[in-house]
């Protein structure tokens, strides 16, 4: 019977949670690392053993570990992000001109078609490639160098690159999306970049439709329509059918269209789901209700999904990679919120259950379908 | 030998108990010291002091003999207690953060 790992990072360590296909009876495993943040851990798509995980500290800054038996033993790997060339500058938040340093890894990309290749988002925003199981780490520098960089300028959390999707397709395209800069492709495996935020309008940036300066939260893609993005913006979410070279919105009916987390079910390109979240500084579920809204129809008409998930006082947030799904025949969906808890969808979204309560807050969701 | 503490995280990604021991050739000072753990220790590259311009990292402390050598330079002669082995040489995660 089919399995399924659930890989939690969270802000004092790593958890694995595991059932198998029913997943209604779940192995809670950990803390793996405990004390440091696990910004994100990821398992190869072509060796599901092989799992890499950004291990950081605000003592001792950033380490990288991997394992090669689905968690089980770890081993640190290398650490060492160094930009490419000098570095120049980026925006401070008062709009003076920073040098870029690096301080940690947001997220990591394993390679769709080799175990040992994985990228990494980084903050100050760039992109990292190791083709070596993370041993050694080299930038791919054209993303800071085409243009844009000088201007960016951070979001609240830091100038992260937290979104990184590889599409299947074509092995020469990926997009990335960074905070507080906007989206980018390339179409040569990473030696060129362009911004691809037309559509995009975001009142607080003085030119609100600028081509830099958009603050993305997350990005989705299904696998088998990799032109068709979705975008969960500051406020906005946002849809493009051509690869990023255009957007448009989709808010429709959702109750707010601020949030971080989305994702798009494994079967049906059409189907995709956000978190609503209280903004500006609020940061919390509207009127005290946790609620994952589902689309079926690729956008604008939203339902509330609230069967199993706490419906007053309700207070914690849920992060821009912490929403994952997996691709048993029955979708499930996954997301892990700061209170602590992972919930788990075994239906697509329809009843929910905290298969944990009370981790330290949780950063990062993962999913990994076995066999 | 040089023994030198580490602080808990450290022990953790080292895999080390809480003091390890070192071999260090020449003139004993917090550059050489350091040197010598990561050599032992390729892991802790980065996560005491820049992997580049060797810089304490700022939430990292050095003690020794009841002070604070956190501000001294890398090249200065650590004591003598430190040389022979008859005191540790102090790694510190700072106290703060939650």
């Amino acid at each position: 019977m089919s399995q399924v790992r659930v890989l939690a990072g969270t802000r004092k360590g790593a958890f694995i949670l595991s059932a198998d296909g029913k997943r209604q009876q779940w192995e809670i495993s950990g803390p793996l690392f405990a004390g440091w943040e696990m910004y994100h851990l990821k398992g190869s798509p072509v060796d599901p053993d092989r799992i890499y995980a950004s291990q950081s500290s605000g003592w001792f800054g950033q380490t990288m570990q991997r394992s090669s038996d689905g968690g089980k033993t770890w081993a640190p790997v290398g650490n060492k992000f160094g930009y490419e060339g000098t570095p120049g500058t980026h925006q401070w938040y008062d709009g003076t001109p920073h040098p870029w340093e690096f301080k940690r890894v947001w997220h990591l990309e394993p390679s769709l078609t080799d175990a040992g290749t994985v990228y990494a988002g980084v903050e100050d925003a760039a992109l990292f490639r190791s083709g070596d199981g993370g041993e050694t780490w080299q930038e791919l520098a054209g993303l800071r160098g085409h243009g844009t960089g000088p201007s960016w300028q951070p979001g609240a959390g830091g100038l992260c690159l937290h979104t990184i999707l590889l599409d299947p397709s074509d092995p020469g395209r990926m997009y990335i999306a960074i905070s507080a800069a906007g989206a980018f492709r390339t179409d040569d495996g990473g030696s060129n970049w362009k911004p691809i935020n037309r559509g995009l309008h975001s009142q607080y940036i003085p030119d609100a439709a600028a081509e830099i300066g958009h603050c993305i939260h997350h990005m989705s893609m299904h696998p088998s329509r990799p032109n068709v993005l979705f975008m969960q913006k500051h406020w906005d979410v946002m849809r493009s059918d051509d690869a990023g070279d255009s957007w448009r919105e989709i808010s429709g009916n959702l109750p707010t269209d601020f949030g971080f987390a989305m994702d798009v079910h494994a079967h049906e390109p059409e189907t995709i789901y956000v978190v609503p979240i209280k903004s500006d500084s609020e940061h919390f579920p509207l009127e005290g209700k946790l609620r994952v809204y589902r689309s079926r129809v690729g956008g604008n008409e939203w339902e509330a999904l609230t069967n199993g998930l706490p419906q007053q006082d309700c207070y914690v947030n849920v992060l821009r990679d912490a929403m994952a799904v997996d691709s048993l025949d029955e979708c499930g969906i996954y997301f892990g919120t700061t209170g602590g808890q992972v919930y788990a969808s075994p239906d697509a979204g329809d009843h929910w259950t905290a298969i944990v309560h009370d981790l330290p807050p949780v950063l990062s969701v993962e999913v990994q379908t076995l066999p | 030998m040089i023994r030198v503490v580490l602080p808990a995280h450290l022990r953790t990604l080292s895999g080390t108990g809480a003091e390890v021991e070192l071999e260090v050739q020449g003139r004993v000072t917090q550059g050489s010291v350091l040197d010598a753990l990561e050599a032992s220790y390729p892991m802790l590259c980065g996560t005491i002091r820049d992997h580049v311009t060797h810089r304490r990292r700022p939430f990292v402390r050095f003690f020794a003999c009841q002070e604070d050598l956190s501000h001294d330079p890398p090249d200065a002669l650590l004591p003598e207690e430190i040389a022979s082995g008859a005191e540790p040489f102090l790694i510190i995660g700072a106290i703060a953060g939650g």
